[in-house]
């Protein structure tokens, strides 16, 4: 059928309206948010799998001490030099670098901008029915930021002296002592980077709250806002508020790496490996570093975890089929935390000498907010109850979540009482918790929202065997490394040590009363390690099946696959510039599932009062 | 769709996006200078050298006249965006031009200053009262240099706009305002702080 000529004009003025961009302004330079999300979320993965490569490789020094590296020994030897590794094998300077790098990249260029700002900008605005971002040029310069960051951190591996080498804490005066030889050294390039990240997170946190106060739909209210809106909008406010203490602790440290003054250095430092003092005019303070340092340090662990928690209640809510028990406690809770988080950083710290009247103090608060973490724990549970649950792969990566951040947490107890934690500190104990609230926590929540909403951006399914083999083979290996990391701990394992702690191995000596660490332990960093590399070979049906399903992956039918109530879902698939087709407006709260008396077992937000 | 409340406020917030945007923004800033002078009473309460009064060395008078210099400043700013609110573009422009050279007299003298403590040899390194002096007033004599850039905008190319979206460029001059008060502030804090205590 021919088109009638007021057809083609509506199409000639349709196509004026909406002008292709290039490639360039389109995929590179874009300024639309689910663009930026994507572009955050690829590189964001890219980092992960960087950063766990690190790890890989130290795994390998762990497991077997002074081995050469098998297959990248040589090659290693040749990209990173001599002073690195010698004869394939990695030495103590390569094995600082990597620690301190595998953590910063995981935290700072890993977990938050795929947690916070991938999640976050794809689907907020959709979620509280806005045409995009408040800002979106400031958007699209956060990116922008946040990629040359990456590309300062990665480029300081390649530099004299190779990349920081103190930790992702970078504790002074070690960061200003441990690479004296080298001018800029990694140390200086790792502040740098930070400084971009800092920034990055900066822009994107303005944004975040700015949108989600100000482009809310029409009847979208604060009570009808998603939990994950909710838990990216404290997560932001906690970005914008701590890190700029970081911020300051960077600019002190660069000024007595660079300028030769002693911010953090005390009088009578000497230099390393000598007693001689160095010529510095001293009076600093190493705490102060560790004060402005964890002032960030502990709020972003709730960076780390919140968005993963806003995730997780999306799929719960939506594959229960039945409402999330609690909403309003989920919100209090969580901003409870966004609070609380700000009063107990010090936790960290009840080694350093800092006073026991002011570690009570932050024992006192930390335990507090373990309650509201309990709370939107338990409310996910009770979630759990009388549902028709879907076992769909975003759903089993989330209910696998709830106990592993549970261990995660409870695990955490004995490290904030202060008694316990003079024994738990700085073994391996606590990485093992970190990492279960972090690596099988977060991650898997990351996991469960790619699965979820992959279907939205790409209008395709992922494959779903594939998809369950990637999360039970992940759920093993990743309890098979982090459990038996307690029980060394509590062994009294260290961590980062070079050698597996070897060295500590053979200190047995009864007249003195001192007793090693025992020999299981070494046996388990072997067990360890293989757990670590087979996780990484569990990683492959997930790569594989994330690339082939955007050209083959099952077409979805509906622009609402699984039959959700959220505003995102309301949108084309994938959604235009400009997000919506029609004006939004919200009727009702963001979990009506199986209410009584309505069709189907899913209410839009969009769909209207019945009268 | 177009991205709503960029030039009306809305109504429930009574707020266009970009003042949202400059309060958090400026929230931040007062974590980031809230925490390099925490840095510094610790830093002065832990030494057992700090220097006091004469033997810091520092110029009152000029610091007074710089005190004076962005106080003033920070007037002509509001009567910059107070003409445009008046519909006095010629007054802006005589305003805001004033504000720009006040930020830069202010520049001139911190650099007098600077001058100084070099050929006296207090660097940074030299001493930890150095230290955070220069860090302080290097950070926000970087502030001044930022919101100097940002109001020759206004001043200059930017003011283009007058002609196309009065009423945006308004909102803009008012938001440069803001962050340019905000730098006058950290200012009446750091000269009381590193000058008369």
């Amino acid at each position: 059928m021919q088109p009638t000529t007021e057809e083609t004009q509506q199409h000639a003025a349709h196509g004026a309206h909406h002008e292709e961009l290039g490639f360039w302004r389109k995929y590179i330079f874009s300024t639309d948010h689910k663009v930026i999300g994507i572009q955050y979320g690829l590189t964001g993965l890219l980092f992960l799998f960087f950063g766990f490569c690190l790890m890989m490789l130290m795994r390998w020094q762990i497991a077997y001490p002074g081995k050469p590296m098998p297959v990248v020994g040589e090659f290693l030897q040749k990209l990173l030099g001599d002073e690195m590794v010698n004869k394939g094998v990695m030495l103590p300077d390569l094995y600082n670098a990597f620690g301190a790098m595998h953590g910063t990249i995981m935290v700072f260029l890993a977990i938050v901008p795929v947690a916070f700002a991938a999640f976050g900008n794809f689907v907020v605005p959709l979620q509280i029915g806005a045409p995009d971002m408040a800002f979106p040029r400031v958007n699209m310069a956060s990116y922008q930021a946040y990629f040359l960051g990456g590309v300062v951190m990665f480029f300081s591996f390649f530099i004299p002296g190779g990349a920081a080498k103190s930790g992702w804490t970078s504790y002074s005066p070690l960061a200003t002592l441990a690479d004296m030889g080298h001018h800029p050294n990694g140390q200086t390039f790792w502040i740098l980077g930070m400084v971009l990240l800092i920034t990055s997170s900066l822009l994107g946190a303005v944004n975040f709250i700015a949108t989600i106060i100000q482009l809310r739909a029409k009847g979208m209210t604060w009570m009808r806002l998603p939990f994950f809106v909710w838990a990216q909008f404290v997560t932001a406010f906690l970005l914008l508020l701590a890190f700029p203490p970081l911020e300051a602790a960077a600019i002190l440290q660069l000024m007595d790496n660079v300028a030769g003054t002693s911010f953090f250095l005390p009088t009578g430092l000497a230099a390393p490996g000598t007693t001689t003092p160095l010529p510095i005019s001293g009076g600093g303070s190493p705490l102060l570093w560790q004060h402005l340092f964890w002032f960030l340090g502990h709020p972003e662990v709730y960076v780390l975890i919140l968005p993963a928690m806003g995730i997780v209640c999306e799929i719960i809510a939506n594959n229960t089929r039945k409402p999330i028990w609690g909403y309003k406690s989920l919100v209090y809770s969580v901003l409870c935390i966004g609070f609380l988080s700000f009063i107990v950083w010090a936790h960290h710290m009840y080694l350093t000498g800092m006073g026991t009247k002011i570690a009570t103090f932050f024992q006192t608060t930390t335990m507090i907010i373990s309650i509201p973490s309990v709370i939107i724990l338990t409310c996910f549970f009770i979630s759990l109850w009388g549902g028709s649950i879907r076992f769909t792969v975003p759903m089993l990566f989330a209910l696998a979540f709830l106990p592993m951040f549970g261990i995660g947490g409870l695990t955490g107890l004995p490290l904030g009482f202060n008694f316990t934690d003079l024994h738990l500190h700085d073994t391996y104990y606590v990485i093992a918790h970190f990492h279960y609230v972090v690596a099988p926590g977060t991650i898997f929540g990351l996991f469960a929202g790619i699965y979820y909403w992959y279907p939205k951006a790409t209008g395709r399914l992922m494959n779903e065997f594939w998809g369950k083999v990637h999360f039970w083979t992940s759920l093993i290996f990743m309890n098979l490394i982090f459990q038996p990391m307690f029980a060394q701990g509590m062994a009294g394992l260290g961590r980062r040590m070079y050698d597996g702690g070897v060295t500590y191995a053979g200190a047995d000596d009864p007249a003195a009363g001192l007793v090693g660490v025992p020999q299981w332990v070494f046996g388990m960093n072997r067990h360890i390690s293989w757990a670590a590399w087979m996780l990484g070979l569990a990683q492959i049906p997930f790569i594989i099946n994330f690339f082939l399903s955007m050209k083959k992956g099952q077409k979805v039918t509906s622009d609402n696959p699984w039959g959700a109530t959220t505003l995102e879902w309301q949108t084309p698939t994938p959604p235009p510039h400009g997000n919506f087709d029609r004006p939004i407006e919200v009727h009702r709260g963001p979990y009506e599932y199986s209410v009584p008396g309505h069709d189907g077992d899913f209410t839009p937000q969009t769909e209207p009062e019945q009268r | 769709m177009d991205i709503p409340y960029v030039v009306q406020p809305r109504e429930d917030t009574g707020l266009f996006n970009a003042k949202v945007g400059i309060w958090l923004f400026l929230a931040s800033e007062v974590m980031l200078f809230g925490a390099l002078f925490s840095s510094y009473i610790l830093l002065r309460v832990g030494s057992i050298n700090w220097l006091y009064g004469e033997a810091k060395d520092l110029n009152v008078w000029l610091g007074t006249a710089n005190t004076a210099v962005l106080i003033t400043s920070s007037i002509t700013m509001v009567m910059a965006w107070a003409s445009l609110k008046l519909n006095e573009f010629g007054k802006f422009k005589a305003y805001m031009g004033a504000t720009i050279l006040l930020g830069l007299v202010f520049m001139v003298i911190k650099a007098f200053e600077y001058n100084a403590k070099f050929h006296h040899g207090h660097f940074p390194a030299a001493h930890t009262f150095y230290a955070i002096y220069f860090t302080l007033t290097g950070l926000h004599a970087l502030h001044v240099l930022g919101g100097m850039v940002v109001n020759s905008f206004y001043w200059g190319p930017g003011s283009k706009m007058w002609k196309t979206d009065p009423v945006r460029f308004t909102n803009r001059v008012e938001i440069g305002g803001l962050f340019w008060h905000f730098v006058d502030l950290v200012w009446i804090f750091l000269f009381p702080v590193l000058y008369l205590l």
